[in-house]
Formats: structure tokens, sequence, C-alpha cells
């Protein structure tokens, strides 16, 4: 018999890729995954525990590193329990068979005699050996066949329990070493001097005072990428500022109106693609159409630690360490870039703080190996400013939507279309032949500035992901415009469309059932057929009270909800508004189904904090810019939910052993904001379709509501 | 070849130790901490003394020390994020979030438990508006916000049923 491998094992199926079993009775792990700080490597090293039979205490993972870990190309997508944990959960199954098929080829005993114990192999009569001491042996020079089937899910120790992290000591107690505090011997220090505005190109440069201060050790400059080394980071700190001062730049005012970004979107450059069409044939005559149009402005990554990496030359060999979520990719980018070949390139994931996208962890390493050409084999290590994180990362890019719904006699829809206009939604390194890192275009010698794709339609695509409603419309045409012109980066910010969709989508079908006056979730219920939305939803309204009243004025109520991708993890979210002078989000209940639940509290955690950072993205972020400049480069101009503004959470996660597990780092996002909506909506009677949600917008929404007649 | 710079010698004492380090006047206290004296755990954010990753305690009190210079620091006693265990086992307040599994990146909560400690201090019983109140100077990215408020009150809480 042979099963199919996980697509991950089919790619890296030599098993010592995957576990190596030390001596000292420690199992090595390794997966092209990495942490990101969503608690991957614990639910890696579960899965691993359970299938090989050892203590979640023996196995180590390892840090990814190209040419030692096994190619799983992005750790993005709520991809990485389900691609690396199959693949995983299947090598660690198919190398504890070998290790029992190989001790009983040297104990002499029968392979159904033999059991295993925290790695202690024993067999009848006595005979015993271990892991420790046969393991790497039984597995050399083996690949996955998929012969041995994992183990059920029944009697678990490990998996679908909710253990702690294997890292969070280290982290709470100061202990943990990320990327910025690694310090190797003879390391300098980079800076670079980022132009002051997307497009500006360097006109004039006066180095020397610069190169005349303090432990400066050179200026570099290519084209308009310009950079500093020096002995501490303070001293390049202060020859960028320096530098600052002493350069002209030529500042074309390139940006679009960011207070009519719809407008931009819909006016601007475009690729159009039918995303779904569906037409069921049995369409009773429509009565009437009615139509809404929603946007979401650009987002930053607005991670508390800005991007940083160390790069090292020897000769013409490069080693990079990098938070970055790919390590093959930036790989593939350095070798375009640098023009050396990709096996003389090692990258070394070190963690970074948290990430939530493709954000600067590669551009700052292409940044670190630029200057460190300049650095005469010395390692150089460049960490951003906050100003750098907040203007250089790629955004998520802003987008509008048109809805519109045909509806018959009784106000039920029996035809949707949706138009969906964004940049493309990635632009991560390794998949393009020219490099994406920030400084490729603009050396002297420049590389062509990218534009952003959207991925694939059926893996979940960019843009559109979740533009497809999951109602049972007889009618349905959604179509998707790719703007082709990008003033400013843009690119993979958790959940990617599905954010901005999934709040139009929610929003739009909560107006319909209230014209019909009938209630949302009601109404939701009727259309939706899959049990397991179903009871997503009804999780939802029964830990919230749903249709009991809240008191106060400017309260409400309101729901949200999707299957993230179409076919990732349920996710149903209630929350609950309270509008004086301000928008306040005072509760969101959640509940959420990603199939086996390896660890529900780890599930949790990603919910409740994707859920957190929705909430923030839809009441106050917006990237700042004008015509020239993103303003928004400091935490003032550019602010976040803080803990006072936190809405209380609390999270159901449904447990389906039997189903198979899907990421849940991404499903909270989208419903969160339609949530939110849908409850400002109950709160003032008004409906907001344009984000962030603020007291500016709702008072505006207020004026124009009363102003129209009903 | 470039010039080089006057070091100032300064006297302090960090984690209970006393230490001599030279530091050239522009220094922050957290390039001191971080660069000269090996001690990580307090972490560079955003330089401005807006997101609290820095903060370490000065004779007691929490402050930024990404915008303090390190000869300001001079004479006195700094608790880093590492000088809040005790001989390397995790103090209470360190307990509870682990408890709580409060962090998921876990790059803001040592300046995080460092404030925390400070308040529970000075206030040994906050209610869950005072906690929130006290840690509104901190940003968290990856929204373990209420996963840190119920550790710190947890923490209060033990405290408190350890006495009697």
């Amino acid at each position: 018999m042979s099963a199919k491998l996980p697509a991950s094992l089919a790619r890296n199926p030599r098993l010592s890729a995957w576990l190596r079993f030390r001596a000292d009775g420690v199992v090595e792990v390794r997966s092209g995954k990495v942490e990101l700080g969503q608690g991957i490597l614990t639910a890696l090293a579960q899965i691993a525990a359970e299938e090989l039979d050892v203590a979640l205490e023996r196995i180590a993972m390892m840090p990814a590193a190209t040419g030692t870990s096994p190619d799983e190309g992005v750790t993005s997508g709520s991809l990485s329990t389900q691609d690396s944990g199959m693949a995983v959960r299947h090598a660690c199954a198919e190398a504890r068979a070998l290790c029992l098929a190989e001790a009983s080829r040297r104990l002499g005993v029968a392979v159904d005699s033999l059991a295993v114990a925290d790695g202690e192999i024993r067999g009848a009569g006595g005979a015993r050996t271990s892991y420790w001491a046969i393991g790497d042996a039984a597995i050399a020079g083996r690949d996955a066949t998929a012969s041995v089937p994992p183990k059920g899910s029944a009697h678990s120790r490990y998996v679908g329990r909710a253990i702690a992290r294997i890292d969070l000591a280290d982290k709470v107690l100061g202990h943990a070493r990320y990327i910025h505090d690694l310090a190797l011997p003879g390391m300098l220090h980079g800076r670079v001097l980022r132009p002051p505005s997307p497009a500006a190109t360097l006109e004039k440069l006066e180095e020397d005072r610069a190169r005349a201060m303090p432990g400066v050790v050179a200026v570099v400059r290519d084209g308009s990428f310009v950079g500093v080394l020096a002995e501490s980071e303070r001293q390049a700190q202060a020859a960028v500022e320096r530098l600052r001062r002493d350069a002209r730049w030529n500042e074309p005012a390139t940006l679009p109106d960011e207070a009519r970004l719809g407008a931009w979107l819909h006016a601007a450059r475009r690729e159009t693609a039918l995303v779904a069409e569906r037409d069921s044939g049995s369409s009773p005559g429509a009565r009437r159409t009615v139509r809404a149009s929603y946007t979401k402005p650009f987002i930053a990554h607005a991670s508390i630690g800005p991007s940083c990496a160390v790069a090292h030359w020897n000769g013409t060999r490069l080693r990079v360490w990098s938070h970055t979520q790919g390590i093959y990719n930036l790989r593939a980018d350095l070798s375009i870039a640098f023009a050396v070949p990709a096996e003389d390139i090692v990258v070394e994931h070190v963690q970074g703080a948290g990430c939530y996208g493709h954000n600067g962890a590669d551009d700052v390493a292409y940044d670190a190996a630029l200057l460190a050409r300049a650095a005469d084999g010395r390692p150089v290590r460049v960490q951003w400013s906050r100003e750098d994180e907040l203007s250089w990362s790629p955004f998520g890019p802003a987008m509008a939507i048109d809805l519109e719904a045909e509806l018959d006699d009784h106000g039920e829809v029996v035809a949707w279309r949706g138009a969906h206009w964004s940049n493309g939604h990635t632009m991560r390194p390794g998949r393009a032949k020219i490099p994406t890192l920030l400084a490729a275009s603009q050396l002297a010698d420049p590389f062509e500035r990218p534009v952003s794709v959207n991925p694939p339609f059926a893996g979940g695509g960019g843009a559109e992901r979740n533009s497809v409603p999951a109602y049972d419309f007889p009618r349905l045409r959604v179509e998707c415009h790719r703007v082709l012109e990008m003033p400013l980066r843009a690119s993979a910010l958790r959940s990617l469309g599905a954010f901005a969709n999934v709040f139009a989508i929610e929003s739009f079908v909560d107006d319909i059932a209230r014209m019909r006056h009938e209630d949302p979730v009601a109404w939701r219920l009727r259309h939706l057929s899959d049990p397991r939305a179903r009871a997503v939803i009804e999780a939802v309204a029964r830990r919230s009270s749903w249709g009991a009243p809240l008191a106060g004025e400017g309260r409400g109520r309101g729901i949200g909800w999707a299957r993230y991708k179409g076919f990732g993890a349920y996710c149903a979210v209630v929350a609950e508004v309270e509008l004086t002078h301000e928008v306040r989000v005072t509760r969101l209940v959640i509940a959420a189904d990603v199939g086996l639940a390896v660890n529900p509290d780890g599930v949790a955690n990603q919910i409740e904090g994707g859920a957190i950072q929705a909430t923030s993205w839809a009441l106050k972020e917006a990237v700042r810019f004008d015509r020239t400049r993103v303003t928004s480069g400091a935490w003032e101009s550019y602010p976040i939910l803080r803990f006072s503004e936190v809405p209380r959470t609390d999270v159901e996660v449904i447990q389906r052993e039997h189903e198979p597990s899907v990421g849940a780092g991404e499903a909270a996002q989208g419903p969160t904001a339609a949530a939110i909506a849908n409850a400002v909506r109950e709160a003032i009677g008004a409906r907001i379709r344009d984000l962030p949600i603020t007291a500016e917008r709702i008072a505006a929404a207020t004026l124009a509501e009363e102003a129209e007649p009903a | 070849m470039s010039p080089a710079e006057t070091l100032e010698k300064l006297a302090l004492c960090v984690n209970g130790r006393d230490v001599e380090a030279h530091a050239a006047p522009s220094t922050t206290l957290l390039s001191l901490l971080r660069d000269d004296l090996g001690l990580a755990a307090a972490r560079f954010g955003c330089g401005t003394g807006q997101c609290g990753a820095c903060l370490v305690l000065m004779d007691g009190n929490p402050i930024y020390s990404c915008t303090l210079g390190a000869s300001a620091a001079a004479g006195r006693r700094i608790t880093t994020p590492e000088g809040l265990s005790v001989q390397g086992a995790a103090s209470p307040l360190q307990r509870a979030l682990l408890a709580e599994q409060a962090a998921q990146c876990g790059y803001c909560i040592p300046g995080i438990a460092v404030r925390a400690t400070a308040l529970l201090a000075a206030n040994p019983d906050p209610s869950e508006e005072e906690v929130r109140s006290a840690l509104d100077a901190h940003l968290c990215r990856c929204g373990s916000h209420n996963r840190i408020v119920r550790a710190v009150l947890r923490a209060a809480r033990e405290a408190h049923e350890a006495k009697r």
C-alpha cells in the first residue's frame, strides 16, 4: 500500500532532512517553516513527540537554514500546520517504523513484540535498545514512502492538547535571543539612508563629513542607495543623520490622494480576472437592485521590533541571518541580485519580532548584504529605524469593493455581483525573475521595480481572497481588477484580500437582511447548508446572548463570519460596540473551527490575537501620505490599539478530531471587521463603508442618514 | 581614519551588581545595557519612548532606556528584565505570564513585565482598569493584551493568597 505523501514530504523525501536521533536522547526536528510568534514550533514538536512516542522535552526544533532544512517555501497563508505538520507527522511515523524494523533485526525478535516508550524500544525476553542507539542508522539514506500510516487521534498524549509553548519561558524571562541580539566577532553596524519618499532619486550627496565621523568605516553609495558602516550602531546612526542633511533628492509627486483611494483604484491601469460565475438557471425575476461600495486603506505591519539582519561575505560566498518567512525564497532573490549561485549563499533563520506578512525582513537582509560588500570580510548588522519600519516595509494594499444584489419581491437575493479593486497582494521574494528586495530598484544599475501579483485563486487568491460569498445565491458573478500602478510598495499582510472582502460582503448581506426585517443571524443560517459554517455562527450567537437587548445608549451588537479562503478555517465573530465621543469595541465573542486543533490554546491565542489586531485595523489604522511622502512614520502618526482600548475576548475553539488541521492565524481578520461594522450599524442606524471606522466617519454617516428620507 | 570619541567613565548598579562602563556622551542607557553589558532583554522598538519595549527600572521607577543618556544612570540602581527573575527562577509575575501563555512573539513582554512589576510593587491589588491603564504606555502587536492583563491580575491574586 502506498498512500499519497504530503506535498512538503514529497518535495523533500529524505527522512534525515526532517529528523535526527542524537545519542544524548534528543530528537532534532527540522521544518522549513519558521517561528513568527505564532507558536508553530510547539505544534510541530507536539506532532513529532506524538508519532515517535517520546516526551515532548526530547524534541529540539532546529532553526531553519538553507542547505540543511527541507525547502517548504514561505511560512504564510495559514498553511504551516497543514503542510509542515503533515510532513513531520508522516516522517516521524515512518522513522518510528524503521527504528522498530532495525531493532527487530538487531535484537532478533519480531517487530510486533516491540514497543516504544519515550524512545526506549523493548521486546520479548528483556530485549532492548533505543532510538538513541540505532535511530540514525535506521533512517539513514531512507526516503519517505507513505507506507506507514500515522497514528489516529484516539488516546493522543500531545496532539489536540493545550500544551504550553516550548519557546515562551525564554521569551518571558528575557533569555530569548532575537535577530536584533545577534553579535558576531568583528561585527560592524550598518545603516541605510532611505530616500525621503517612495519615488525619490538621489541628486547629490556630500559624503566627506559623514566619512570623517568617529567610528565610521565606510560610506556606501550605489545610485540612490546610500548606507554607512561603523564600529557601533550609534555611530552608524549619527553618520546617517549627517548624510541626511548632506543629501539632495529629486522627489516626484507620485502618490494618490489618500482621501480618495477608491477613485484612484477605479481609475488606474488594471488587469481584470473573472473570479467566479454561476447561474443555477432557475433564478426568479428581480424586482430591484441594491448597490454599495466599500474601501480599505493601506495598512502597515507595524511590528514592535524593527526589521534587522546580519550579513557576512567570505570571498564570494554570502551568509545571511534573517527573520525572513522564506529562507529559500530570500536566497533565490539574493542570488539574482548579486549574480552569485544559490549554492554559495546560506540563509539562516533567526527569530524576529511578530511577523504578520511580507514585511521588511527580506529587504533589510539585502541592505546588510549590500553594505557587507564594503566591510572587508567583517559581518554587518543592519537594523531599521522605527520610521523606516513604518514607512518602507511593504504595506497591505488599499482596496475598493463594489457590490450589487438583485432582489426579488421578498427581498431575497437572486443575483450577486462583486467587483474587487486592488493592487496585487504579493511580491514575495524568490518567485520572479527579478528580485523584489527594496534596494534592488534603487541601485545605479537598477532592477525593474516589481508590481505585486495575486496568487492563484485555487490556493486562496490574493485581492480576490474570500470575494465569493459562501451563501446559496441563484446567480453570481465576481471579478477582480488588479491595479498595475503601484506608487506604494504593497504586498502580503495577514489574510490578504479577505480582510476587506469579508468586511464588505458581510456588511452588505447584513443590510439585505435588515431590509427584510430579518434577524442577521437567522438570515445567514437560512443561506448556509455547510454544518460547520452553521456551527460557528450558532456558537457565537449562543455565547454572546444574541438577541438579548444591550442596555445603554449608543450600543450595538453585530456578527460577521467567513470560511478563510473558502476551504480553510471557519470563524464567526460577534462584536459589541459602544459609541460615545469615540468608537469602542467592548467585547468580541469568537468561535473557530480549524479541524483538528493540534494545540487548542495555541489556536485560541492566534484567533484572539488576530481579532485584536483586526480591531486595531478596523478602528484606527491607515497609512498616511501626501502626494509625495509617506507621513505615518511614527507611532503618533500610525497609532495602534492600546491596552485600555482592547475589547474583552471570549474564544471557543470547536475541536474536530477527525477533520484535517487547517491554519488559524488569519481566520479572524475579516469576520472581526465585519462584526464591528455591523455592530456600529446596529448602534447608530448608519452604515460605515470606509475603513477605518472612526468617530469622524460615524458623525458624517449619521448626518447623512438624517438628511436622507428613509 | 576616523577620529576617536571621548569616553566617560560610569559606575552604576545593574541587577544588584556594581558595574563600571565607558560610554560616549551620546550613548543611551539602552545601548549601554545591550551593547556593552550584554543584557539584551530590554529591546529597541522605537527610540522615542513610545512603545515600552526598552523599559527598565531606575531606583525602582520605570524609565525608557532608549531615550535616557547612559550618564544619567551613574550611581543609580538599574533593574533590567533579566533582573526580575531571582537566581534564574521566574518571578511570581513571570510565572503568571507563563501560566496564562501571555505572549506570541514575546518582543514586547520583557518591558511589560518590568512595568507590571513596578505596578504591583506600588499597588499590590490593582483593578483590571488600573492594570490596563498602567500598561497603556506599552504596545503589543500580536494581540496578547487580554492574556497579559489576566496574568498581572493572577500574580496579584496569588501574592495575596500566599500572604494569608
